[in-house]
C-alpha cells in the first residue's frame, strides 16, 4: 500500500506553464472529435485560391506573378473565417470564465488556446501554401520559402486575430466585425508575408523579408496574449 | 481686375484640383460642426425627457 | 493640491461646466486661425517655383493628416487614462474622437489624392504612406462600429479602449514610412527635429491651418464631450442645474 502522501500530486513545476499546457492538449482534443471545423478553413482556402486563375487567366506564367498575393489573401481570409471557433466553444459552456477566475495567468491561458487554434489551421494553411502556389505557377525550388513565409505569416495572423476575437467575444454575429478589425492591424504581415513569398518564387533571397517577418511574430507572441486576456477579462465583466 | 481675378480664380491651370480640395476640407469642417452641435442638443433633449419622465435621469446602465 | 485638480478633472459635472464655459474661446479662436490661414495660404503666399499655383493643396492636405495622426493619439491616450484609472470622463473623450478622427483622414485622402492628380499624374497610388494612412481610416471606421455593436456603455468603452490603444502601431509606420520605403511623399521637412526646411511666407499660414484645425478640433471635442456625458450620467442633481440653465 503506498502511503497516503504519495497519492497526493504535489504542485506542478510552472503553475502557469502547466495550466496552459492543459488548455493546450484540451482545445487539441476537443477539436479532433469535430475534424469538420479543422477541414473547412482549408476547404475554403483551396476554393478561394481555385477562383482566381477561373477569374483572371489559366496562363501559367501571369499567374505566377499574382501567386504570392493569391496565396496570402486566401490565406488571411481563411484565418478570418477560423478565428470564429478559437472562443466560441468556451465562452458559449462558461469555460472561459473559469479560465479567468481560475487564478491562472489569463495571458498564458489564451496564448495555449492561440497556439492551439494555430496548430489546427495556421498550419496546415502553410502546408498547403506552397502547393496553390505550385498550382498557380511557381517553381518546385519556392517551396522552402514558401512554406516558411507563410508559416511565419500564419502565427502571426493568428495572434492578431485573437485580439480581434477577443474584442468581439460579446457581439452577435460578430464575423465582419471581426474581419474589419483584424485585418487592418494584420496588413503589415500582409505586405511582408507576400513580399516573402514573392521573393522566394523568384528565386532571390528572401532572408531580410523573412527576418521581419518572423519580428512581427515574435512581437505578436510577446503582446498579443495580454490585449487578448485584458480584452476578454472586460467581456466577461 | 476683373481679368486678374479670373486669372487668380483659375490658379494656374491647377484650379479644378485646388477649388474642390479646399471645398471638401471646408465642408468637412461645416459638417463636423453642425453634427456636433446636434449631438449635444439631442443629448439635452433626452436628458429632459427622462427628467421629466422619472423625476430623475436615468442613465443608460441605471437599474 | 494637484490632486484636486485632477480629481475635478474626473467629475462630470466640472468638467461639463468648464467646457461650457471654453468652447466659445476655441471656437472664436479656431476661426480665427483658420481664417489668417485660409488667407496666408490662398493669397499671400506665393507660388512655388516647381507646382505653380497648384501646391496650395498643401495647406489644407498637411494639417488634415497631421490631425487624423493626432486625433488619434488623443483617442487612444484618453482611452489608456479611462481603461487605467478608470476615469469615465476619459472615455467620453474617446468615444468623441472616432467619428472626427475618421473625418480628418478621409479629407486627408481626399486631399491628396487631388494633389496627387495633377503632380504626380494620378489619383490614387498605392504608396507606403497612402496606404497605412487608408489603414488609420479603416481603424477610425472600426472604433466607432465596434462601439455601436457593444450595448453596454460601460464594456464598449472599455472593449474600444483596447483596440484603440492596439492600433496605435500605426501611427509611427505612418509617419516614419516614408523614410523606410521608397515613396512618392518627400519626407519631414516641418514634423522633424531642428529647424523646418520651408520659407516662412509658406511656413506661417501653414502653422496657422494647423493650429486652427488643432484648436477647432478641442472646440468640437468639448461639444461633443458635453453630449456624451449628458447622455451617460445617472444622478440627477448636477444634470438638472445644467439643462434648466
Amino acid at each position: 500500500m503506498k502511503p497516503a502522501a504519495a497519492l497526493v500530486p504535489g504542485p506542478p513545476a510552472t503553475p502557469s506553464l502547466e495550466a496552459a499546457r492543459l488548455v493546450l492538449a484540451r482545445d487539441l482534443r476537443l477539436a479532433f472529435r469535430r475534424p469538420g471545423e479543422i477541414v473547412q478553413p482549408l476547404l475554403f482556402f483551396a476554393i478561394v485560391a481555385t477562383l482566381f486563375p477561373l477569374a483572371i487567366t489559366p496562363e501559367k506564367s501571369q499567374l505566377r506573378m499574382v501567386a504570392p498575393g493569391v496565396v496570402w489573401v486566401a490565406a488571411l481570409l481563411a484565418s478570418l473565417l477560423a478565428l470564429e471557433f478559437l472562443y466560441r466553444d468556451d465562452a458559449h459552456d462558461g469555460a472561459l470564465e473559469q479560465y479567468a477566475l481560475s487564478g491562472q495567468s489569463l495571458t498564458w491561458l489564451l496564448f495555449a488556446k492561440t497556439a492551439a487554434h494555430w496548430l489546427l489551421t495556421g498550419a496546415p494553411l502553410a502546408i498547403m501554401g506552397p502547393l496553390a502556389a505550385l498550382a498557380l505557377g511557381a517553381p518546385i525550388a519556392s517551396i522552402p520559402g514558401v512554406l516558411a513565409s507563410v508559416a511565419l505569416g500564419s502565427i502571426a495572423l493568428s495572434l492578431i486575430g485573437s485580439i480581434g476575437a477577443s474584442l468581439t467575444l460579446g457581439v452577435r454575429r460578430s464575423g465582419v466585425l471581426l474581419s474589419v478589425l483584424t485585418l487592418p492591424l494584420a496588413i503589415p504581415v500582409l505586405i511582408f508575408g507576400a513580399r516573402a513569398t514573392q521573393l522566394a518564387i523568384e528565386g532571390t533571397d528572401y532572408t531580410a523579408a523573412l527576418q521581419l517577418l518572423g519580428a512581427m511574430a515574435v512581437l505578436g507572441v510577446t503582446l498579443a496574449p495580454l490585449a487578448a486576456a485584458a480584452a476578454v477579462r472586460i467581456s466577461l465583466e | 481686375m476683373m481679368a486678374s481675378f479670373m486669372e487668380y480664380l483659375d490658379m494656374g491651370g491647377y484650379a479644378r484640383y485646388v477649388w474642390p480640395a479646399y471645398g471638401l476640407v471646408i465642408a468637412a469642417i461645416v459638417l463636423n460642426i453642425w453634427t456636433a452641435r446636434r449631438a449635444l442638443k439631442r443629448a439635452r433633449i433626452e436628458a429632459i425627457r427622462r427628467l421629466a419622465i422619472k423625476g430623475r435621469p436615468l442613465g443608460e446602465n441605471t437599474p | 493640491m494637484a490632486w484636486t485638480w485632477f480629481h475635478r478633472l474626473g467629475s462630470p459635472p466640472y468638467i461639463y461646466k468648464f467646457a461650457a464655459k471654453l468652447t466659445p474661446w476655441f471656437g472664436w479662436a479656431a476661426a480665427v486661425l483658420i481664417a489668417g490661414g485660409l488667407i496666408g495660404g490662398l493669397l499671400i503666399s506665393p507660388a512655388d517655383y516647381q507646382q505653380g499655383e497648384g501646391y496650395r493643396i498643401l495647406y489644407v492636405h498637411a494639417p488634415t493628416a497631421w490631425m487624423s495622426m493626432q486625433v488619434y493619439m488623443v483617442m487612444a491616450i484618453a482611452s489608456a487614462v479611462g481603461l487605467i484609472w478608470r476615469i469615465k470622463v476619459a472615455h467620453a473623450v474617446a468615444a468623441s474622437c472616432g467619428s472626427m478622427g475618421a473625418t480628418f483622414t478621409a479629407c486627408a485622402l481626399a486631399t491628396g489624392s487631388l494633389w496627387g492628380a495633377p503632380m504626380w499624374g494620378t489619383f490614387w497610388e498605392w504608396d507606403p504612406r497612402i496606404i497605412f494612412e487608408l489603414v488609420l481610416l479603416f481603424q477610425f471606421l472600426g472604433y466607432v462600429g465596434l462601439r455601436a455593436a457593444i450595448d453596454d456603455t460601460q464594456r464598449a468603452d472599455r472593449i474600444s479602449a483596447v483596440l484603440a490603444i492596439v492600433g496605435v502601431i500605426n501611427i509611427p509606420i505612418i509617419h516614419y514610412s516614408v523614410e523606410w520605403w521608397n515613396s512618392l511623399h518627400q519626407t519631414a521637412s516641418v514634423m522633424k527635429l531642428g529647424k523646418p526646411s520651408m520659407p516662412l511666407n509658406m511656413l506661417i499660414p501653414l502653422l496657422m491651418m494647423f493650429f486652427g484645425y488643432s484648436v477647432l478640433f478641442v472646440a468640437l471635442l468639448l461639444v461633443r464631450v458635453r453630449a456624451e456625458l449628458l447622455s451617460r450620467e445617472r444622478s440627477a442633481s448636477w444634470i438638472r442645474d445644467v439643462v434648466r440653465a
